[in-house]
């Protein structure tokens, strides 16, 4: 298969050659040609403005019953006795989803000693309803206890959405839910909605960031995604009532093969990378290991994490857990500030997210000031510590 | 006995060549030059550890690919795979997760005796990293994803340590079983003039929907539950603002904006 052109409609303009990310596009005299080296990524429809180019509809075997699956689900992720961020956004976002549809929100809720309080909260973002499940083989984290109780809740209560968060742990397990429950699902959305259709529209970025694609799981149920954390916007919904709803599962759903042996908690500002509001990176424009003091200076007046290039990491001036990068975490807060970073493409895939970039760097011409809401070219060694003052000026501290 | 095991890896466009054209706002890549996802290399890397150790260890790498794709493959014999096999088919095209974990998990079940699975963490033009967990439950072997390191505890299970959003866990990991891993595994080895012989010379089997005994149906496009109906540019940002003047200007300028932008802990 390969995608179709439609040679009435095709004026030889050859855009989609150019973006053709495999070259399987030959601009003939009369219609451009796909050859079999077509991937059927989909880059070159929405670039053609002549509406020429189109994919095969994707074959996804019986649409079974889909009318019988119902409501909106949010996979309720928690730690240390308070609901985890990245679950307000999705109750608020699944919220907007299922008013849409017209259909329940419920969240589920896994753990061991769970108690009311985090029922309460999620009901206070706008769950109608909170299925818990509380057993001691869920105090710790496994991905076949997890993902069996959520298939297990799934298969019984048959949601036609089922959104989680793309944590660490949404991302290692909600897979294995999906596979289980043999159903489509897509990674890391920045952007849900509804279609006519009454389809969930899910859209993520891909080619780190350099696209954006919708996806659609048209025949299987329910559909599934993973949501970026940060993303969505959380609002509570004061004075929502819900139903807290104690859930008894098979024991089977419990047993893992897996045995966890320990769990370190990192407490330092690196675990904090992809949750931080505010990251401060360096780059090789610190010169030196010791010079990081000054990243970490300003990262502590905002209470944020430091973050750092694959450069700074090569020369060993910080350890591998702070590159932001392709390789390293992606991050996008609130503010991403750049520092001594010249800004190559694997780095700026890993934070090109983030809602406001200051870009600080000698070089007036180096890469990272494209993708920088504020640029500032100067000697970091003068601009940072000056910068470090004024905050401190402003709070009485200088 | 002597381990077997299989490393998955894929053939992405160089994210250097891929960037949005600003005139034309549409994507742009430069050539066709394919890398290895630099996460599969660790994954490479991380089974190339286990057989220096245990020099018995053979370490099979398969991809799902266009027919180029076998360069990536030698490339890995280059730097000391014993074999690879070539999943390639057009039946395969336009695979989603789903289809491609399908695919991959009837080549791990055809290698046969399979003692461990190794991943990278995620593909670097997807992002997803759903292959490998989907892949684990498709062959139903636990699994432990984003791995820094890798330890044999006996014969019959692996001691792994996994990096989380929140520190690390150590997992105790029965054989069979699938990891992904994430770069700490290790730095991947540079290729050796004798493996990059070798390379040359090695048979790469390819194997499409009959070898593997696959309805053509279950793979590729057609195999896929997702469906992309929509591609373009991601909106673009506001137009940058560069701070003029002296240092203490930039500082106060900079200041007042991210005040304005009500940055958190300012």
């Amino acid at each position: 298969m390969k995608a179709l052109i439609d040679h009435l409609k095709c004026t030889v303009c050859g855009v989609c050659e150019d973006v053709c990310p495999v070259s399987a596009i030959k601009v003939g005299e009369t219609s451009a040609e796909v050859s079999d080296d077509c991937t059927l990524c989909g880059m070159c429809v929405d670039t053609c403005e002549f509406g020429a180019i189109s994919l095969p509809e994707a074959g996804t075997g019986p649409a079974a019953d889909l009318a019988s699956y119902s409501g909106v689900w949010v996979y309720a992720e928690w730690r240390d006795g308070t609901v985890h961020k990245v679950s307000h956004e999705l109750l608020s976002a699944g919220r907007k989803l299922a008013d849409k549809r017209g259909v329940t929100l419920a969240a589920v809720l896994l753990g061991s000693n769970l108690g009311e309080d985090l029922s309460s909260e999620l009901i206070a973002y706008g769950a109608d309803e909170v299925y818990v499940v509380d057993r001691p083989e869920l105090a710790r984290f496994s991905d076949e206890a997890y993902a069996n109780s959520v298939v297990h809740l799934v298969r019984e209560k048959k949601p036609e959405i089922l959104l989680a968060g793309a944590t660490s742990m949404g991302r290692s397990f909600v897979p294995r839910v999906a596979a289980m429950l043999e159903t489509g699902l897509t990674a890391d959305c920045t952007e849900l909605d509804i279609s006519d259709e009454e389809l969930l529209l899910q859209t993520r970025p891909a080619f780190g960031g350099n696209v954006m694609a919708t996806i659609i799981c048209p025949n299987k149920r329910p559909q599934m995604a993973t949501v970026r954390p940060k993303v969505m916007k959380p609002e509570k919904k004061d004075g929502h009532q819900g139903r807290i709803i104690a859930t008894a599962l098979p024991e089977e759903c419990f047993k893992s093969r897996i045995e966890v042996l320990e769990v370190i908690a990192e407490r330092d500002q690196t675990a904090k990378l992809t949750e931080a509001d505010v990251i401060i990176s360096g780059g090789r424009g610190l010169r030196k290991a010791e010079h990081f003091a000054l990243i970490e200076d300003v990262a502590q007046l905002f209470g944020g994490a430091v973050g750092s290039s694959r450069g700074a990491v090569e020369e060993g001036w910080i350890a591998p857990s702070h590159q932001v990068g392709q390789t390293g975490r992606t991050v996008a807060p609130t503010l991403y500030m750049a520092v001594g970073i010249a800004g190559a493409i694997q780095h700026v895939v890993g934070m090109q997210g983030s809602q406001v970039i200051v870009a600080v760097n000698k070089d007036p011409n180096a890469p990272i000031f494209d993708v920088a809401t504020y640029g500032v070219v100067a000697d970091l060694f003068e601009f940072i510590p000056a910068f470090s003052r004024r905050i401190r000026t402003e709070r009485g501290e200088a | 006995m002597p381990m077997h095991i299989v490393v998955c890896i894929k053939q992405v466009p160089d994210a250097k060549n891929v960037r949005i054209d600003p005139n034309t706002n549409t994507l742009v890549r430069q050539g066709v030059e394919s890398i290895i996802n630099p996460f599969d290399l660790f994954a490479v890397e991380a089974a190339l550890k286990i057989k220096d150790s245990d020099g018995s260890t053979r370490v099979t790498v398969i991809t799902m690919g266009p027919p180029q794709a076998a360069e990536a493959l030698r490339e890995t014999i280059s730097r000391g795979v014993d074999d690879a096999v070539l999943l390639s088919d057009r039946a395969f095209a336009g695979a989603d997760t789903w289809a491609t974990s399908t695919t991959l998990a009837a080549a791990v079940r055809k290698l046969g005796d399979v003692d461990l699975v190794i991943c990278g963490k995620q593909a670097v033009d997807g992002d997803t990293a759903q292959v490998g967990p989907e892949l684990a439950t498709l062959l139903d072997i636990p699994y432990a994803t984003f791995v820094k390191k890798i330890e044999a505890l006996d014969g019959k299970h692996l001691k792994v340590i996994r990096q989380t959003d929140e520190g690390v866990e150590v997992w105790k990991v029965p054989s069979p079983a699938l990891l992904t891993v994430i770069k700490e595994v290790g730095e991947p080895r540079l290729p050796s003039l004798r493996h990059k012989m070798r390379a040359k010379k090695a048979e790469v089997p390819v194997w499409g929907v009959e070898a593997l005994g696959l309805d053509p149906e279950k793979v590729g496009l057609s195999g896929s539950y997702t469906q992309v109906v929509r591609v373009f540019s991601p909106p673009r940002r506001g137009n940058r603002v560069m701070l003029e003047g002296a240092v203490e200007e930039q500082v106060e300028q900079l200041f007042r904006y991210l005040k304005e932008a009500k940055v958190p802990g300012l």
